[in-house]
């Protein structure tokens, strides 16, 4: 049967312009199937591997989506904020180990400022639980120093030493920079793959200060002539958080905490849990990424289709060929096989193609995706799924071939030696 | 044992589908390496007779013995497995595989055949051996073995065709109006070919055309219009 299969390829060969057109047809509708999957493997990867050793997150009553989107991901805005007071009780109980308070709100040339303290750069945990390091320098230890992570010190040229003007919100820069209190580098992290590569930390008091003056939400025109000094003879404690990381004594305690935060008297809190927030965020992305690959499987279904029809119109031009083979010995089982795998092969060089297109498309995205969103689509590479849409598709097209195996079976049967042309 | 005849057929009635009878023949034999020429007007049945003969096609009555074995009590594979390995067949035109090279289009045969592959390694491969009889068919030169088959003249594709009946050394040629695509001077330079060339494997040759002019070139002459009893485009 080689003989046979050498003779699907050169058949193909001799017609490779439509050959070449019905593989790029099947390439095109495998790529698109491979990359939603990849995709969505990748959104998944990335968020799952972003936040690690938390066992609640705190913040002021809202979705725990939304919580979780804009404390981990900083995706959207915080609609409120907790107080301090409320901050201290939650830290101060008994069942929780450690907390880290976050304050988020502004920017610098598009870039997310992150008020916190030492705890972060102690508890905050990535990937499969690891810490944070620093690539260069130190933490930040007066309140107008910043640590950066590698992706704002990589793509806007920074290092040790650096001067760093917050701005107010998340605009673009300008009327509302805190122009007159620059901050300092002092240390640049290691690369994480996570968000944290695009955030630049401070400490919460130096959130405090810059927005001394800025009390009602814009410049006060007096805000000029306070100095320096008298700044910092404030208390510059922060009056209210964005959310609070919260590590237990026990994990045996997570749901009795997290309701105790949820039921608490006083201000109201959301406490979630990050895995499970993820979990309903996926069930939310879940429909869509369905529908996904169900118009995906559907493509290439149209890309099989393509392949029986550029079988199916050479049959005709092909009776002769089929009465040659048969007159030189070719059983009618030779006859379909030649279809068949002239089919088979079609599938399989297109699929084949799609892999390959789908691990181009990831080696020029990659970098761009880690760069806009802290996401690593690492670990993208050729995988099962890839080894099973080849396997897939090349059976489907085996399949496929049947039917215009069969018409040619039984043609070259009826037509004999001769073909009344 | 020496076979009296390589082909035998016998009360022979064939009709396509439900039409009359188109072939009918009592008796017709082929001796072993014989050259013989039938010969018969277009529409008579020349061409599904060689197609019986090659188990392509089934009759609806006799028998076919073809080399000793009845074709008409031989299964589909068996039929084909002999035409494989003992039968070389030329066409009036378009003999040649278009996405084949020549070569290919000689060693074809050899890709069905088990038989045949073992013939030609014993001369030193499908290869060499196609090459062999391309030269001796006049068919020489890097440049002409590398041309795409299209490109050849209808006289060198029918050579072609030749050389691919004969590899592996088949014992019966069955040739369909080879040269009615020809001149008269290729023409006869064909037959002749095909007659030296056939001698040397010592195949019998069945030469079926409608040109009775070519008769004298073979040992015997058969007119179809004779041997079939059927009524003819009846």
């Amino acid at each position: 049967m080689t003989g046979i299969l050498g003779l699907a390829w050169r058949s193909l060969m001799n017609r490779r312009g439509s050959a070449l057109l019905t593989i790029l047809a099947v390439a095109l509708s495998v790529a698109l199937f491979l990359g939603v999957d990849k995709a969505r493997h990748g959104a998944r990867a990335g968020f799952d591997n972003t936040i690690s050793g938390t066992d609640l997150i705190v913040g002021a009553p809202t979705g725990q989506i939304n919580l979780l989107l804009y404390s981990v991901f900083r995706l959207g805005n915080a609609t409120a904020e907790i107080s301090w007071d409320t901050y201290e009780a939650i830290d101060g109980r008994d069942d929780i180990a450690w907390t880290i308070p976050v304050s988020l709100g502004d920017s610098h040339r598009g870039f997310r400022v992150l008020g916190t303290n030492d705890s972060y750069f102690e508890h905050y945990k990535h990937g499969e639980g690891q810490a944070l390091k620093l690539a260069e320098g130190r933490r930040f230890s007066d309140i107008y120093e910043a640590v950066i992570g590698a992706g704002v010190a990589r793509e806007l040229g920074y290092g040790l030493g650096s001067e760093i003007v917050l701005t107010h919100g998340l605009g673009a820069g300008g009327l509302t920079d805190h122009d007159e209190k620059p901050f300092v580098v002092t240390g640049i992290l290691a690369p994480t793959g996570t968000p944290v590569d695009r955030t630049i930390h401070i400490p919460l008091e130096g959130v405090t200060a810059i927005h001394v003056g800025w009390e009602s939400g814009t410049r006060n025109p007096m805000a000029d002539t306070i100095t320096d000094e008298m700044i910092r003879s404030f208390d510059l404690t922060p009056k209210t958080v964005t959310a609070v990381f919260v590590g237990l004594e026990r994990r045996g305690t997570l749901l009795s905490t997290q309701r105790a935060l949820n039921t608490r008297a006083g201000e109201p809190l959301l406490a979630i849990i990050p895995g499970i927030a993820l979990g309903e965020l996926w069930q939310v992305t879940g429909i869509v990424e369905r529908a996904l690959i169900a118009v995906s499987v559907f493509v290439i279904a149209v890309g099989l289709v393509s392949v029986l029809t550029s079988i199916l119109t050479s049959l005709k031009e092909r009776r002769r060929e089929m009465s040659i083979l048969r007159a030189t010995g070719a059983r009618p089982g030779h006859i379909f096989f030649l279809m068949v795998a002239e089919a088979g092969l079609l599938g399989f060089l297109g699929a084949v193609a799609g892999v390959i297109l789908v691990q181009l498309g990831l080696l020029v995205a990659a970098p761009i995706l880690s760069s806009a969103y802290g996401v690593s689509v690492g670990g993208l590479g050729i995988s099962a799924i890839d080894g099973w849409a080849v396997l897939a598709v090349t059976g489907a097209a085996l399949l496929i071939g049947a039917i215009p195996a069969v018409l040619a079976t039984r043609r070259s049967l009826a037509d004999g030696l001769t073909v009344k042309l | 044992m020496v076979q009296s005849s390589v082909i035998d057929i016998r009360d022979l009635r064939f009709a396509w589908d439900d039409g009359p009878a188109l072939l009918d023949i009592p008796h017709f034999t082929v001796g072993p390496g014989e050259r013989l020429f039938l010969r018969g007007p277009s529409g008579s049945g020349k061409s599904t007779l060689l197609g019986l003969i090659a188990g392509v096609l089934e009759p609806q009555a006799g028998t076919i013995d073809v080399l000793g074995h009845d074709m008409t009590a031989l299964g589909g594979p068996k039929r084909d497995a002999l035409r494989a390995d003992r039968l070389g067949v030329i066409f009036q035109m378009f003999n040649l595989v278009p996405y084949l090279s020549l070569v290919q289009n000689v060693t074809l045969p050899c890709r069905f055949s088990a038989r045949r592959r073992a013939a030609v390694s014993q001369v030193g491969g499908a290869l060499a051996e196609a090459e062999r009889l391309l030269a001796r068919l006049g068919l020489t030169g890097e440049g002409l073995l590398r041309r795409p088959v299209s490109d050849l003249s209808v006289g060198q594709q029918q050579r072609v065709a030749v050389a691919r009946a004969l590899i592996g050394g088949p014992d019966i040629v069955i040739a369909d109006e080879p040269t009615s695509a020809l001149d008269a001077d290729a023409r006869d330079r064909f037959i002749e070919l095909l007659n030296e060339e056939a001698g040397q494997t010592g195949a019998a040759l069945l030469f079926v055309s409608h040109d009775a002019s070519l008769a004298s070139h073979f040992d015997r002459s058969v007119d179809l219009m004779t041997l079939n009893k059927a009524g003819v485009n009846a």
